[in-house]
């Protein structure tokens, strides 16, 4: 029998992670997009176990709490997906799962509109984060999306109503050439694949943006205000960064 | 050619784009813990609210309910679709070239873009849909009377027929219009409406590409011309002057999302203007892109500063740093 001495597979793994550093490794793409990614983004900054004093305030829950409720909404849909589009309008389990699928919308939607005013007031965008802000703007704009095609995929007097009031407004953009929301399959495909996959990966990008930039920090308070002084000629500089 | 001894071009601190780095005081802030207590909540909250609550789920209407609810409005929109005078059969890009497409000054995306979804409501809704019934001499002869007819003499029937099913009424199982001359007209509405109550109207207007159908456009067009659609949205607050398709059935939220989009259909010039669909969605796409686009715009970006709120949120960092407190930022140029 083989008995591996731990200390040699952590010696093992620690020559794998310096890898980078050897200079005939030096040309290698694999290598050097792991040293470009860690040294951005290394874990002690993609989860920190600390933040600021200033983080100290209800309002920076609503973030996590529409991730949260990002979350429940994709695992009902998941179950209303599997079991088809038919399901929910003949099984009271069904119903049910439908139920949950729309107040966890509507709990997404209130903390997301509480988490974007909330950025607002701080004007959060500051200090090179205007990315963060953006993501953040087209992620509440893709949901609305995402959001409006499930009322138009219920097949039931709400999406009788909804698509024939909506197809005017679409219609008048000449957007409803291609998107036609009266086309069930269409906008069933549009809710239960594009949509959800835009918004996973904004808010993805989103997050990685807050953990790459950082929570923003309180306006200046009197006295603190640098004035003249020269800053960096980086974009939104960070003073004193 | 560039160096690194280059010297850079100091930059101005502007408050509401710039920040000063914080070298204040780290607290313990357990990420992973608030997410799984948020995720908790979530979950109880959205099960409390489902169970109370449930979620609606009123029946769609079919041609068929339309039909054996209203046969007279189901008539009525029949001889509107078979004379070009719907709202569908009038509407338009993408549907038609029989209307005008909504436009702001030379600007019209729907006439740019063109007919996508062609519609020809006499045909598609009446005269194909009852070209499908099987062994009716009687169908057969009042369609090929009328398709012979000369493009005046069919107006002439329709809009006769049109004026006279307005005081029609349902009786026995049969629409009764008053005495006329309307040709096959009155045959045709006739059967249509007697294969609308039977339901092989709806799988006609469904059917009529493909086996495995998902494209409700004709069906749904068909229905929203008639008024039975509309009598039902408005006792359930649905209409464009309730605020609309923001609202669902009974009283749930909706899509409060949609509150500024909804508003503007209820304020002038919006609100009785042919062109408000188009007129509301370019207000929406302005703002929106102010919104996105809100870092950059000096002034816009300034309201946070100017309302104070901030100091609502950060009021311990300020109470600290404005009132002796030790862990004050410091800021360094």
């Amino acid at each position: 029998m083989t008995v591996t001495d731990p200390k040699t597979v952590r010696a093992d793994q620690a020559d794998l992670d310096k890898a980078a550093d050897r200079p005939e490794d030096a040309g290698q793409w694999t290598a050097k997009l792991r040293t470009t990614a860690v040294e951005a983004l290394p874990p002690q900054k993609l989860l920190p176990d600390r933040q600021p004093a200033y983080v100290a305030s209800w309002i920076y829950v609503f973030g996590v709490v529409t991730v949260s409720a990002l979350l429940v909404v994709i695992a009902t849909g998941l179950v209303l997906a599997i079991m088809g589009p038919n399901w929910w309008h003949v099984s009271s389990t069904g119903l049910f799962v439908n139920s949950l699928h729309l107040w966890s919308v509507e709990v997404f939607f209130f903390a997301m509109v509480v988490h974007l005013w909330g950025k607002f007031f701080m004007a959060a965008w500051r200090g090179r984060r205007k990315v963060t802000w953006i993501t953040g703007v087209v992620s509440f704009l893709v949901s609305v999306g995402a959001a409006f095609t499930g009322y138009l995929s219920q097949q039931n007097f709400d999406s009788q109503w909804i698509s024939t009031q909506a197809k005017d407004g679409i219609n008048s953009t000449g957007a409803g050439a291609i998107f036609n929301v009266t086309n069930f399959g269409q906008m069933i495909m549009w809710h239960i694949t594009l949509l959800p996959l835009c918004v996973l990966a904004l808010v993805g990008v989103h997050v990685v943006m807050v953990r790459l930039r950082g929570v923003v920090p309180p306006f200046p308070a009197k006295g603190e205000v640098p004035g003249d002084d020269p800053a960096p000629a980086t974009a939104d500089a960070e003073v004193g960064a | 050619m560039s160096t690194g001894d280059e010297i850079r071009k100091p930059r101005t601190f502007k408050v509401d784009r710039d920040v000063v780095a914080w070298h204040g005081r780290y607290a313990p802030y357990d990420l992973a813990k608030e997410f799984l207590i948020a995720l908790v909540v979530v979950v109880i909250l959205v099960v409390g609210l489902a169970v109370l609550f449930g979620s609606p789920d009123d029946k769609p209407v079919t041609v068929r309910s339309w039909s054996t609810a209203d046969a007279v409005d189901f008539a009525q929109t029949a001889a509107t679709e078979l004379d070009g005078t719907s709202g569908t059969a009038t509407y338009g890009p993408p549907y038609n070239v029989n209307g005008t497409a909504q436009s702001i000054g030379p600007i019209s995306p729907a006439k740019w873009m063109g007919v996508h979804h062609p519609i020809d409501t006499a045909q598609d809704f009446v005269v194909g849909p009852l070209s499908t019934l099987p062994d009716n001499p009687q169908v057969t002869a009042a369609l090929n009377s009328y398709k012979s007819a000369s493009a005046t003499q069919q107006a002439a029937w329709t809009a006769a027929y049109e004026k006279a099913v307005a005081n029609a009424t349902f009786t026995h199982g049969r629409l009764v219009v008053p005495r006329g001359n309307y040709g096959p007209v009155a045959t045709l509405i006739a059967e249509e409406t007697s294969m609308a109550r039977s339901g092989a109207l709806d799988g006609a207007l469904l059917s009529s590409r493909q086996f495995y159908g998902t494209d409700y456009t004709k069906p749904l067009l068909f229905i929203a011309d008639g008024q039975y659609l509309a009598n039902l949205a408005d006792n359930q607050h649905l209409s464009g002057d309730q605020w609309g398709m923001m609202n669902e059935t009974g009283s749930y939220p909706g899509q409060a999302w949609l509150w500024l989009y909804t508003l503007w259909y209820q304020v002038p010039p919006m609100n009785s203007s042919s062109n408000g669909d188009l007129q509301v969605f370019a207000i929406m796409i302005v703002l929106t892109l102010l919104l996105a686009i809100l870092p950059f715009i000096p002034g816009l970006r300034s309201i946070p500063r100017w309302t104070r709120l901030y100091r609502l949120i950060w009021r311990q960092h300020y109470r600290e740093v404005e009132h002796g407190g030790g862990t004050a930022p410091v800021p360094t140029g």
